[in-house]
């Protein structure tokens, strides 16, 4: 194992997130706020309660979800695409690292990346609401789960997509679609009965279930079935990069 | 001297049935600079990036400093530094952390006194701290250069380093490849012209259509490439050449407008004068001289040529 070229590709990952430091952290914090603003105080304030909850504090484990997911997916995708449209990806190839290496460098990046902005979003959150936390440490591991998943999910998008448009088409007629169906903003109890059943079909569902369960210890499934929901995901993200490895898929000529 | 890198009947075909490579067995040895000439697609970068472990060969092997480039690829990449052909470069990073991340992709530990060194070497360390689209052409060159030199390679491959240089950047580089191999580093790259490899190769290699069509010491290569040709044009046309100035070297142009005279460059007498004076001699009356070198492509078309027969 290359460490010090895992150390590498991470360092350098994230001196462009703090280079690029407005855009990549005031970004998220400004539509956050937004979304307390619309939905928490105009909204919100017209719904009493979700689940015994506040609305506006009922909304905080979906926003960060969302924020979370979108910027996994997009740090990650862009982390590695950005070397193979500018050409530099040449020097992964060269250079004595297995692509194992190359996962780790910049999923590590990418999950850290939107981990920091999970964190600065719960911090927002607190000027807006009250929030306890029911189970910090259920937290914990759901959010890093949920980075490190979708930040895979992100590398293979980013090696997959041949242009920008494709870097951009997943997210945004797949990956939004689902975060926002996915109860970020409602409780699936308060759906119709068959929209119920399909939302059950969406995997967001189950994440962010989960982690609802882990601030305030209600949730829409079983928190078992969310903790399997997410591992079945990551798994399934970890299978298709071992294939890429394997194949040298979109990699190597 | 040993060889450093060996090939041996290495192939590369790629998914659409295209041959880049058609079976190229060669020894680099340590310490040399071999120049690797060849007009565009006879494949100079493909055995370049299969060498280096960007492309993977369809068939062949491929060892650098006794290490296999596919089974033991971790020892025998961390020997090479490759200075790619286009200038790929993070346009936003600044200087000294692009080259940094290149010597810790390598494996090797941080170690800023190596970094300055080279920075140093190529004239880049009062722009360490510039953004890579702050600096001029040349200069990206040289920080393809420095990232590639980063984590001190034991075997560097320039992919036409000169191309679309001027000139006194391409005497700099020069300068810079005979420092390299004074300090030990085997120099291999490849280009478009023969002034190129004449003044810093060792041996020359010629590929053409994926084939490698000789390897010679240089001054070998230079005689047979040095042939150039004279061209007496005459003012009335002749029917044949007049008995007096017959000789192998000299033939008669088709239309009998012209004399064509071949001619080593290297040789001490060309035979110029003698030929001239023997033209007024014979009462012919010229119209205009003019001097031909045998261009690169002849060259080419010479060796397949010869090849075939």
């Amino acid at each position: 194992m290359n460490l010090t070229a895992i150390r590498s590709i991470y360092i350098f990952e994230m001196a462009r997130f703090f280079r690029t430091i407005s855009q990549s952290f005031l970004a998220p914090v400004l539509s956050t706020s937004l979304y307390f603003v619309v939905f928490g105080a105009a909204i919100g304030s017209r719904i009493d309660e979700v689940e015994g909850v506040s609305y506006g504090a009922f909304i905080v484990p979906g926003l960060i979800m969302l924020t979370v997911i979108t910027q996994a997916i997009s740090n990650a995708s862009f982390g590695i695409y950005f070397p193979k449209f500018i050409g530099t990806f040449f020097e992964l190839l060269a250079a004595p690292i297995s692509f194992i290496e190359i996962v780790i460098g910049y999923v590590g990046a990418a999950a850290t990346k939107s981990l920091i902005i999970g964190v600065i979003i719960l911090l927002t959150s607190f000027f807006f609401v009250d929030i306890t936390i029911a189970h910090p440490f259920a937290m914990v591991v759901f959010l890093v789960l949920t980075t490190i998943s979708f930040s895979l999910m992100g590398f293979i998008l980013g090696i997959w997509a041949g242009n920008f448009e494709q870097l951009q088409i997943v997210p945004l007629l797949v990956v939004t679609p689902l975060v926002f169906l996915g109860g970020s903003f409602y409780s699936i109890s308060m759906l119709p009965p068959i929209w119920q059943t399909i939302s059950m079909f969406n995997p967001v569902v189950y994440l962010i279930s989960g982690f609802r369960w882990a601030f305030f210890d209600t949730a829409d499934v079983p928190i078992v079935t969310s903790l399997i929901a997410i591992l079945l995901f990551t798994g399934g993200c970890l299978t298709v990069i071992w294939w890429i490895f394997r194949t040298g898929w979109r990699i190597r000529k | 001297m040993s060889n450093i890198v060996s090939i041996r009947d290495l192939k590369k075909s790629y998914q659409d049935g295209f041959e880049a490579l058609k079976g190229v067995t060669l020894d680099i040895k340590a310490g040399e600079i071999l120049a690797l000439l060849g007009p565009n697609g006879a494949g100079k970068t493909t055995l370049i990036s299969t060498i280096c472990g960007i492309t993977t060969p369809s068939a062949g092997s491929i060892s650098v400093g006794g290490h296999d480039i596919v089974t033991d690829y971790r020892a025998a990449r961390s020997m090479i530094g490759l200075v790619p052909q286009e200038i790929n470069l993070e346009p936003f990073e600044k200087v000294i952390n692009t080259v940094r991340f290149s010597r810790g992709l390598f494996g090797a530990r941080r170690d800023d006194a190596v970094i300055e060194k080279v920075l140093r070497q190529l004239s880049l360390w009062d722009k360490k701290d510039a953004q890579i689209r702050e600096l001029s052409g040349g200069m990206k060159r040289r920080v393809l250069i420095a990232k590639a030199l980063a984590h001190d390679p034991r075997v560097l491959f320039l992919d036409e380093p000169t191309a679309g240089v001027d000139v006194e950047l391409r005497k700099s580089m020069w300068e810079v490849v005979a420092g390299l191999k004074a300090d030990g580093v085997t120099i291999i790259l490849t280009t478009h012209y023969i002034e190129e490899a004449e003044a810093i190769a060792d041996r020359v290699g010629v590929i053409a259509s994926g084939e490698l069509m000789l390897v010679e010491e240089k001054a070998t290569l230079m005689q047979r490439m040095g042939q150039k040709q004279l061209e007496v044009q005459l003012t009335a046309p002749i029917s044949d050449i007049p008995a007096g100035l017959r000789s192998d070297a000299l033939s008669l142009s088709a239309d009998g407008s012209a004399l064509i005279y071949s001619y080593d460059t290297n040789s001490e007498r060309t035979g110029i004068t003698a030929l001239l004076s023997k033209v007024s001699q014979e009462g012919l009356v010229l119209r205009d001289v003019v001097t031909r070198q045998s261009s690169l492509e002849d060259i080419f078309v010479t060796l397949v040529q010869e090849d075939v027969s």
